[in-house]
């Protein structure tokens, strides 16, 4: 298997590797941080190096709609957006997903306003977890690249959206030494989208049509029960693209985990920290593990079942909010999987919103915070870490 | 008019993402429970003359047998074709009564 390293950013990464996926449609609005992957799309089409058709769109609304419309032909259709973007394509999403049109998606994490923030924070996917879209998190630019890939496979597969998150500037602008992987040999891998119901002259159809309270429901669980199939070809996926390229996926990726006591569920770039950190903690003699959510849709339930069986306490870290709510969102998530089959103490802590760093120091603390959740058989309310008064 | 009302298809049968993959699907909808009143058309007055048949916005009077009678399963009930029949043969009876 023949590759080449070269030193790029996670955003040039994800153009890269959609480049390589050869897709037809591109239609897209910038917004930072997202804005230099569909600006290298725009010069690899410019140049002659990309074959596809570049819409230009006055809108994220319409840059969704036009995205649909696409994929309804049976394009292979690609898009990314940030933040007030991918907020602003909300109602499309829905759509997208339950009318059954595969195309990728890089959202490169960002704050929603208010206040205006363009730094990184999780709020703006998790804003989107109802919408019936695939989502899969890189927790590094190589992470990026490789499912910006594995998406084409699983969306087109399942007839599902398929969104790719990475952190902003954190993994979207830091350079990163990458491992291509052969263009000839991804071409193999996604050769061209699998023909379903497309739209065209000879092959007419309805799309997009009413839905009565007598077929409305129907027409939903459609959607439901389409991303919970999704899960084994997820899962598929993940281990043919590791035979065949060498780096594996899991839906929860696990890290010092085997004789673990306490973990933090981690997503994201924040994982190296928290990987850094655990080792730290386990030569002070506290057996710490981290998990990483990798596919967040379909939510990994069996799998964190699975690792909770084992664990004493489990600390999440979550990187939005939910105001008003029971929790936030990630640990709303783990709570009610776990719930009624694991009695293991949850520790919640909000970090990182709008930019903020997440220190070791702050890990280093989430650890503690857990270990004592464990050793006292409960969590308390959430930590808002590093919060000033 | 007794109306033969399709059975309602099950998330499976569906076509994917709620696909209309025929034309023509509208006939399989019945609407006639939005209707509150219903249009009789007294045969003796009955002309013959086809407006109610070219007005009717649902295509819901059928000219059947030399006469005029509405589908009760796709009327509505506007009354459109009451206040298109010129010879008055046509009345809307509110739903319920006789």
């Amino acid at each position: 298997m023949s590759t080449t390293r070269r030193s790029m950013s996670g955003n040039y990464a994800i153009a890269y590797a959609v480049k390589m996926a050869d897709v037809d449609v591109i239609a897209a609005y910038p917004i930072t941080p997202q804005t230099t992957i569909v600006e290298k799309l725009s010069e690899y089409v410019a140049n002659g190096e990309l074959d596809a058709d570049y819409i230009n769109v006055e809108s994220e609304h319409s840059a969704m709609s036009a995205c649909v419309g696409a994929s309804l032909t049976g394009a292979r259709v690609f898009t990314a957006t940030s933040s007030q973007g991918l907020a602003f394509m909300h109602e499309v999403l829905f759509m997208a997903s339950a009318l059954r049109t595969p195309m990728v998606m890089a959202n490169v994490n960002r704050a929603l306003s208010a206040p205006l923030n363009i730094w990184n924070d999780h709020s703006d996917a998790m804003a989107e977890r109802d919408s019936g879209w695939i989502q899969l998190w890189a927790s590094s630019a190589q992470d990026a690249l490789d499912l910006t890939i594995m998406a084409f496979k699983i969306g087109e597969s399942e007839r599902l959206p398929v969104m790719v998150n990475l952190d902003g500037f954190i993994l979207s602008h830091t350079y990163e030494p990458i491992d291509l992987p052969n263009a000839e040999e991804v071409r193999k891998y996604i050769p061209s989208r699998p023909l379903t119901n497309r739209l065209s002259p000879k092959t007419a159809f309805s799309i997009g049509v009413v839905g009565p309270p007598e077929y409305y429901y129907e027409m939903k669980y459609q959607a439901v029960d389409a991303i919970e199939k999704s899960r084994s070809k997820i899962k598929d996926v993940y281990a043919e693209y590791e035979k065949i390229f060498g780096r594996g996926y899991r839906d929860v990726e696990s890290y010092g985990i085997e004789d673990a006591e306490i973990a933090l569920v981690t997503m994201g770039a924040m994982t190296g920290s928290a990987r850094i950190v655990s080792e730290e903690m386990r030569a002070a003699g506290v057996k710490a593990g981290v998990i990483s959510i990798r596919t967040f849709r379909p939510f990994p339930s069996e799998e964190l079942l699975d690792l909770a069986s084992g664990l004493k306490g489990i600390g999440i870290m979550d990187r939005a909010t939910t105001p008003g709510g029971p929790s936030n969102p990630l640990f709303t998530d783990i709570a009610s999987c776990l719930y009624g089959s694991s009695r293991v103490p949850l520790q919640g802590f909000v970090a990182g919103l709008g930019g903020r760093d997440i220190t070791l120091d702050d890990f280093r603390m989430m650890f503690r915070e857990t270990d004592r959740a464990s050793k006292e058989g409960r969590g308390r309310s959430p930590i808002y870490v590093g919060l000033r008064e | 008019m007794k109306c033969a009302r399709p059975k309602l298809k099950g998330w499976k049968e569906i076509p994917e993402g709620g696909t209309i993959v025929e034309p023509g699907s509208s006939i399989q909808f019945d609407v006639s429970a939005w209707r509150v009143s219903r249009p009789v058309i007294d045969q003796a007055k009955c002309t013959k003359c086809g407006l109610c048949w070219i007005y009717c916005p649902d295509s819901a009077i059928e000219f059947k047998d030399g006469k005029y009678e509405p589908n009760m399963l796709y009327c509505k009930g506007c009354g459109i074709c009451q206040k298109a029949c010129a010879p008055k043969a046509i009345i809307m009876f509110k739903e319920g009564k006789k």
